[in-house]
């Protein structure tokens, strides 16, 4: 009784603050959810019900989901199929290549003397301020020039490169592996090698998932990129896909309606897998976007 | 060590050599393909559409930037404050947008503006008003700049509140007992602790914003004749080298691009270098 009432009286002066404080987040809730919301409901009218009739914030009476899907997934012979195949292939070897090189790469700055070190951290430093997307047209040419354009190298290879992800690696392995235990391990008779798998790379683990989402996310997202070195409509990834069928629809004036629901539904199940993985993998994540935040 | 030497000069120095090669150089149909040094680049510093690009970028990022990181700085505190189940669902649904493709998000709210699929018309008419058209010339900057708040506020948000989360609690009790209100805590304790976070993440707004490209482009065959050709540097870029076929301009786009972007990011660290303390 007595520790109930307690909190009550240290609660009470703050309670204005708190009020406004849901009141506010609530708002902002609402406001970051609306474009999900839409999405949710549009995707479940047919043609008639997108462009008249009904709210647009409120279900169809007789939802359309599973006509719509089965309209988005046989359009042009299933190409939106091969899109999300597309999308997680990048985004899974992007994503992969770039955590691995980030973290050879972090570690080796953090943990070894090597001539040129000082130079080398720099130019690093100074790539992380180079806009990727300014590589982008004299990528292409060199590409071109390879003849690797329009396949799928032209996407992976230039998301190999992440130098902010290089960047935090290093300051995680400088403070997370103290040195003293890999000499430990190195008198102990293993190997530089061994040292780094059995030692070293346990400890990295938070910066090492943080990373790998990050160029998940951003391969995912890539937009740029993969539309200008793809021509091939079997190779884009969903997001170049959907652009290009919007541009599509945006320029018929009629008899685009059924294109524009494959398009509205195509978004959003593009949006489902990230979605879930980061509401399933948010103890990993959370705590781990700080890194280059907090020193 | 090795592979990542690999990639970085394949993918990063040598575009950036062969960007720099390229733009000295001139094709023709008559005539083929000739020297001229810097004259992309005399074209490029007095091609008023470059410049406008530039303009516009320039413009947008002074707007954006403080804006969103007000808004996400806002958001972290109040979460920060409170410690119910409702800060976690907040937190969470907040931070959603960072996982919609860029693409998507910019598509989403195209449709919310149009007058076609969009709510606005219904909504604006409840209070007997004309919907503003987000979509038309003159306010497709501020439709652009609720995009991309929407977009990246929430993760500004994570990372900002996880900085807060990492302060030590006892300095909050120590401002307590000296007679600190709640207000003078956030303002003058866990601001300045929060900092190199605030830091971390004008940078790379700044950076984001300079290379603006996906939004204005996909809304570009929605918002009719709003967005140009040469918008913004990047999709002017990509205009000249994809569309018109001239790369070699294109590339000299690409690098005076990449030079605005590193040289202003370069003097904000450097300007910041003493009191935020991000890198080295």
């Amino acid at each position: 009784m007595t520790r109930t009432s307690d909190t009550e009286t240290r609660r009470n002066p703050r309670r204005p603050k708190q009020v406004f404080a849901h009141v506010f987040l609530g708002a902002m809730i609402v406001y970051f959810l609306i474009p999900v919301w839409w999405i949710v409901v549009a995707s479940s009218k047919d043609a008639t019900g997108l462009f008249g009739g009904g709210s647009s914030l409120w279900f169809s009476e007789n939802p359309n989901y599973i006509e719509n899907l089965e309209a988005l997934f046989t359009r042009d012979g299933g190409i939106y199929l091969r899109w999300l195949g597309n999308s997680t292939l990048y985004a899974l070897s992007g994503g992969v290549g770039a955590t691995i090189l980030s973290i050879l790469a972090g570690y080796g700055f953090a943990k070894f003397a090597f001539w040129g070190r000082r130079l080398s951290f720099s130019l690093l430093l100074g790539a992380v301020m180079v806009p990727s997307t300014a590589l982008v047209i004299p990528t292409f040419i060199l590409l071109s020039n390879m003849g690797l354009t329009n396949t799928i190298w032209a996407v992976i290879l230039p998301t190999l490169l992440n130098p902010f992800g290089v960047y935090l690696m290093y300051v995680y392995a400088k403070d997370a592996v103290p040195d003293d235990l890999l000499d430990a391990a190195k008198i102990d008779g293993a190997g530089e090698f061994r040292t780094f798998i059995q030692v070293a790379l346990p400890l990295l683990r938070p910066a090492v998932v943080t990373i790998l989402l990050l160029s998940f996310v951003a391969t995912w997202n890539n937009y740029f990129l993969p539309l200008a070195m793809l021509s091939d409509p079997n190779l884009y990834p969903v997001t170049v896909g959907i652009g290009q069928w919007q541009g599509l629809a945006s320029g018929q004036n009629s008899g685009a309606a059924s294109l524009w629901g494959s398009i509205i539904i195509g978004s959003l199940v593009s949006i489902i897998p990230l979605a879930i993985s980061f509401l399933a993998l948010q103890r990993y994540w959370q705590g781990g976007l700080t890194l280059g935040g907090i020193k | 060590m090795m592979p990542f030497t690999l990639v970085f000069l394949t993918f990063l120095v040598a575009p950036l050599f062969y960007a720099a090669y390229l733009s000295s150089y001139q094709s023709a149909l008559v005539g083929g393909t000739k020297f001229v040094l810097f004259d992309n680049y005399f074209k490029a510093l007095t091609d008023p559409e470059f410049l406008e690009g530039v303009g516009f970028v320039l413009r947008f990022s002074v707007i954006l930037i403080p804006l969103q990181m007000g808004l996400s700085l806002v958001i972290a505190l109040l979460l920060d404050q409170i410690t119910t189940k409702f800060s976690k669902v907040a937190r969470l649904m907040i931070f959603l947008p960072y996982a919609i493709p860029l693409v998507i998000g910019a598509l989403m709210w195209g449709f919310l503006y149009s007058k076609n699929f969009g709510p606005m018309g219904e909504l604006f008419g409840l209070i007997g008003a004309i919907p503003p058209e987000l979509l038309s010339r003159e306010l497709i900057f501020f439709g652009l700049l609720n995009v991309v708040t929407w977009q990246w506020a929430g993760y500004y948000m994570i990372i900002i509140y996880a900085a807060l989360q990492g302060i030590d609690p006892t300095l909050y009790e120590a401002a307590r007992i000296d007679g600190a209100s709640n207000l003078q805590i956030m303002l003058r304790i866990k601001v300045p602790l929060v900092t190199p976070a605030l830091v971390l993440i004008l940078i790379f707004a700044l950076i984001g914003t300079l290379q603006f490209f996906n939004e204005p482009q996909i809304l570009r065959p929605l918002a009719g004749g709003a967005i140009d050709a040469s918008f913004t540097p990047n999709i002017y870029g990509y205009q000249q080298a994809f569309l018109l076929g001239n790369f070699n301009y294109g590339a000299t786009i690409s690098f005076v691009l990449g030079a605005v972007v590193f040289v202003l990011v370069y003097t904000f660290i450097f300007a910041t270098r003493r009191r935020g303390g991000f890198m080295l």
